[in-house]
């Protein structure tokens, strides 16, 4: 058996069953960065049964809305949430595709009303799944992003 | 009541919608003709914002709210008003909102119609985003197939360039919700990208079966732009010309979104199939359709 070497936490979220690799764009999806207050340990590479290897978050001292948690969904669909409180876990869910994201993404789209520095005018993408593909639309100019990762904000 | 606020992108419109605006337009081919009048839009002041020129585009939306009663003010020469200043897209359509009871835009960046849309207080139409869409030109193209030859059983060739005008991809989309057989005709550089072939069933042809075979020839221009030099372009370009010689047997009406710069003779003009002009004028009474469902 496998011993994690991060610790338990006491109050927050724990985000289980990302790809190996990409539990920093997780984080960035949520919005922690270089200079964020919030408590934040990585596993990354560890066994998994369900994915061979996998990375693991855990965030203490940050709410994190349901609404963000699923945006990770983008670049981890089989992301499953844990919400901590006490060393317990209160909930369990996986992350869900959410229909739109604002302000999340860049359009690749260079001539895009959304690229206009001199608009007060925030991205805005329906995201939309055939088969096992997610894929971004911009609302404004229609342009598709398949690797979505390589347009966060 | 209203089927759309916004007209923003023919994608927006459901088959039923489409058929709305077709059937209405019928009801004012009269008045755009000028053969009757019309006060009903009596009291409503459009206002066009063209950020780059379209001159027929402009006019033919002045002459579809003239001709109901109603009035037009225009942003005038770009260069001279506060665009130039700065001022954002935002700001302008604010402003402008406040002046107006709809506002029809042409700007040369993809999306800013539909962002128009959400600032603006009153409705927007849409009259060509950059590269993007252009919904009152599609909507007129299938009102002039309905009007000349039926949208039904229709087998159509597109002809020129497939792969950038912006008029063929919105056309494709919206003739695949009424079953039409679409003949593609393009040189090899120009070919219909694949993404937009996911609806509706396309054949490649040469442009001689496509006239003996199609009911409709749609002709685009090939742009000079788009070849790495000129020679190849006058080579391409000139094997996708319409003749009056060509049609000698055909009964295919001829359209074209205009202008043309030499991509059908001018010996075409004179023969029956040869429709371009109706086209364009249909662009009156289709417009007046958009116009009083977004303003009544
Ligand atoms: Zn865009």
């Amino acid at each position: 058996m496998n011993v994690l070497t991060i610790s338990k936490i006491k109050d927050g979220t724990v985000i289980d069953h990302i790809p190996s690799g990409k539990a920093l764009e997780v984080l960035r999806i949520l919005g922690i960065r270089r200079g964020s207050r919030e408590r934040v340990s990585m596993a990354m590479n560890v066994e998994s049964k369900k994915m061979k290897r996998k990375d693991i978050v855990k965030v203490e001292g940050k709410f994190i809305s349901e609404e963000e948690l699923n945006r990770i969904s983008l670049i981890a669909p089989d992301a499953t949430i844990n919400i901590i409180e006490n060393f317990e876990i209160r909930r369990k869910f996986r992350v869900r595709i959410p229909e739109r994201v604002e302000g999340l993404l860049r359009c690749p789209n260079g001539n895009c009303i959304s690229n206009d520095g001199k608009e007060p005018v925030t991205s805005a993408f329906r995201i939309e799944k055939s088969e096992n593909l997610v894929f971004a639309v911009c609302m404004y100019c229609g342009k598709k992003i398949y690797e979505i990762e390589e347009y966060l904000v | 009541m209203s089927r759309f606020r916004h007209l923003i992108s023919i994608d927006d419109l459901e088959r039923d919608d489409i058929e709305h605006i077709l059937s209405k337009a019928d009801s004012f081919v009269e008045i755009a003709r000028g053969e009757k009048s019309s006060g009903i839009l009596e009291g409503k002041i459009l206002a066009n914002l063209f950020f780059e020129p379209s001159t027929r585009t402009r006019m033919s939306f002045e002459s579809a709210m003239k001709r109901l009663g109603g009035e037009v003010i225009n942003l005038g020469s770009v260069e001279a008003s506060s665009i130039a200043k700065g001022e954002s897209l935002a700001d302008t359509v604010r402003v402008v909102s406040g002046y107006a009871d709809c506002i029809v835009i042409r700007h040369y960046r993809e999306g800013s119609a539909r962002f128009a849309s959400v600032v603006s207080e009153v409705p927007v139409i849409n009259a060509g985003d950059g590269a993007g869409q252009h919904p009152t030109q599609t909507l007129l193209d299938l009102y002039t197939i309905k009007k000349e030859v039926g949208l039904k059983n229709l087998r159509i060739a597109l002809v020129g360039d497939l792969k950038y005008s912006r008029t063929v991809h919105s056309l494709i989309k919206a003739l695949a919700h009424f079953g039409a057989e679409m003949l593609l005709v393009s040189p090899e550089a120009l070919k219909l990208p694949d993404e937009l072939k996911e609806n509706g069933s396309f054949a490649e042809c040469d442009l001689e079966y496509a006239v003996e075979n199609a009911d409709v020839i749609y002709v685009t221009r090939i742009q000079k732009e788009r070849f790495p030099d000129e020679e190849e372009y006058r080579k391409v370009a000139g094997s996708y010309r319409i003749t009056a010689e060509m049609l000698k047997n055909s009964s295919a009406v001829i359209m074209h979104p205009l202008p043309r710069v030499d991509e059908i003779s001018y010996d075409v003009d004179s023969l029956p199939n040869a429709i371009y002009f109706r086209q364009a004028f249909y662009g009156v009474p289709v417009r007046m359709a958009i116009l009083t469902e977004v303003m009544l």
